[in-house]
């Protein structure tokens, strides 16, 4: 075993969620599980391979370029409605669960 | 009257004044009122939209106008793609009551090229699974045989087009999700190149690895859509600044023209240990098809195929785990009452989610996490990069690599939801052309003794969708005529 308990609950901390006891009873086992099958992976000798990010760092890029440089066609001014018109405010807070129509509310952040 | 009907069937009937947009839209409705209840692919449908799109068309021919190439045509499209004014869940409680104020690009191009969206497919929930039973609404059965899972994520996709409630559908592909559901259902699904068709508007899951795709039940109407959806789109910096061929029009190249014969690469590493017996059988008798047809097989390493799923698994649950950091309460979706800002967070995401999503989300901040970065995230990414070099290496000796789309035809419902690595193996054969970003393609290649689907999958190099495309028809038409 791997994960531990403690483990199970500093990584749900971190990614927000609250989880029920049965739910991390279920997610120590799987995790278990899933990050065992993943082990083989050091079976592979990686120290002189470049980590690969996405695909786009090595096809459709001109590559008699550098850097960014390589990326030039997706480059754009930046400006306001440069590629679509902004939201309209009330689209933009339309699907907000609670908002006095200007702004999003949320409960209070600061205890007192 | 709808049964078998191709995009081309639709946009003559109408051109020829045998039909209109308006009547053979409400048919399909029809048919998904009298059918869908069975199957269970559709979770909104858009009729207002539909039929206002429908009597665009039905007005241009009235007035003689050239009809654009997919007028008429009803369509769906997976509910991770966001339309404008009208419900997306992503499969998901947290987005039960999401109208989204946009849509996204592959539909518009759909709709500007005259195609009828009859509304959004079900899917596994964020696109995350390869049955279709995480779908927080309700499963999809297979149309082929209802006792079995259609597969996922895009199952809806799958099945829909298997059921003939839409003529083409949309779906997305991060591990094999439009080509595993394809193979499921006996219909043809084609994951593009990396970059070739826009994401802008589509659900993030895993960004690296996310892909909008078509179904159909033909290569050739697969290739008529995916014309239509692919091309560089400014809003989608990592979509490609690369030509769009007519790829129907290609279809009709002969494979063996004066030149030399195309290369099918054969894998040995495909066709290992947990391969269905029958499966192996179809797949082989699919690539001696090819031989017949002209093409000449070599065999081809791909080495590291077997690290693909523990690759996989890190990168795309790294990906997602911050992908889905937006999903909050605050902005949109769903919203759990509490007493402070980091509880409503919490319980917000705890009750909207549903347990593959967290079981994701969990991974992926793990596998991110302080002190195991290295171990995990980075060493994905380089064997990400050994697998991308051996199809660098295949594909300077063959332009095409034959594969099984999958181990095993359709299981049932139920079977493997109480064992995720169980399920996660279902994308073995697939989950790589994410990784490398290649083309695949799973076309319909026989039925197994229970009447079941198989499927055959193809790659190609970067942005040869043309020579896959090809390929996957003159295998179909030969199979076809036999």
């Amino acid at each position: 075993m791997k994960v531990t308990d403690q483990d199970v609950a500093y990584v749900a901390d971190l990614a927000n969620l609250e989880l029920t006891e049965e739910e991390r009873a279920h997610m120590l086992r799987d995790l278990n599980s899933i990050l065992e099958y993943v082990e083989r992976l050091s079976e592979l000798e990686t120290d002189k391979v470049a980590p690969m990010a996405q695909v786009s760092d090595r096809y459709g890029v001109d590559e008699s370029r550098q850097g960014s440089d390589r990326f030039a066609y997706a480059i754009r001014e930046d400006v306001k409605d440069g590629l679509r018109e902004s939201l309209a405010h009330d689209a933009a807070v339309k699907n907000a669960p609670d908002t006095d129509g200007t702004f999003f509310e949320v409960p209070k952040v600061i205890e007192r | 009257m709808v049964s078998a009907l191709t995009i081309d069937d639709v946009r003559n009937a109408i051109e020829a004044g045998q039909t209109t947009a308006a009547a053979l839209a409400r048919e399909f409705y029809r048919r998904i009122r009298q059918e869908d209840s069975e199957i269970g692919a559709f979770l909104t449908l858009c009729e207002e939209r539909a039929l206002a799109q429908a009597g665009r068309i039905d007005q241009m021919a009235a007035e003689g106008k050239p009809l654009p190439p997919l007028a008429g045509v009803p369509v769906a499209i997976k509910d991770v793609m966001v339309t404008s004014g009208v419900r997306t869940t992503a499969g998901s409680k947290i987005l039960e009551n999401f109208i989204p104020p946009y849509d996204c690009t592959a539909v518009a191009r759909l709709e500007a090229a005259g195609a009828v969206i009859l509304g959004k497919l079900n899917c596994d929930e964020f696109a995350m699974g390869s049955s279709n039973e995480n779908s927080a609404y309700h499963a999809v059965h297979n149309p082929r045989d209802k006792s079995r899972v259609p597969g996922g994520s895009s199952g809806g996709s799958a099945a829909a087009v298997a059921a003939e409630l839409a003529v083409a559908t949309l779906g997305s592909d991060t591990g094999g999700s439009i080509r595993q559901p394809a193979s499921f259902c006996g219909v043809v699904g084609l994951k593009p190149t990396y970059g070739r068709v826009s994401r802008y508007g589509l659900i993030a899951f895993a960004s690296s690895l996310d892909h909008v795709g078509p179904f159909a039940k033909t290569v050739k109407e697969v290739a008529l859509v995916l014309r239509t959806i692919a091309g560089r789109d400014p809003m989608d910096a990592t979509s490609a600044e690369v030509p769009v061929p007519d790829y129907v029009a290609e279809l009709e190249k002969p494979l063996k023209g004066s030149g030399e014969a195309l290369k099918i690469g054969v894998a040995k590493e495909y066709f290992g240990s947990g391969l269905d017996p029958e499966v192996r059988a179809a797949v082989e008798a699919a690539i001696q098809k090819l031989a017949e047809l002209g093409c000449e097989v070599v065999p081809v390493s791909l080495p590291h195929t077997e690290y693909a799923i523990p690759t996989y698994y890190i990168v795309a649950t790294a990906e997602a785990s911050s992908n889905l950091a937006r999903y909050d309460g605050v902005r949109y979706g769903f919203r759990a009452k509490a007493s402070n800002l980091s509880e409503m967070y919490r319980l917000s995401r705890d009750g909207g989610f549903g347990m593959e999503v967290k079981r994701r989300i969990m991974l992926g901040t793990y596998a991110l996490s302080a002190g195991y970065y290295d171990a995990y995230y980075l060493k994905a990414q380089k064997v990400r990069t050994l697998l991308t070099r051996d199809f660098d290496e295949a594909f300077k000796k063959v332009d095409v690599i034959a594969t099984p789309t999958c181990p095993t035809p359709a299981f049932r419902l139920g079977e493997k939801v109480n064992d995720p690595l169980a399920m996660y193996l279902a994308d073995i054969y697939t989950v790589t052309a994410n990784l490398a970003g290649i083309p695949g393609i799973s076309v319909p290649c026989g039925e197994n003794h229970e009447k079941l689907p198989i499927g055959l999958q193809l790659f190609a190099r970067h942005f040869d969708e043309a020579t896959l495309l090809r390929v996957a028809h003159a295998y179909e038409q030969a199979r076809k005529a036999a």
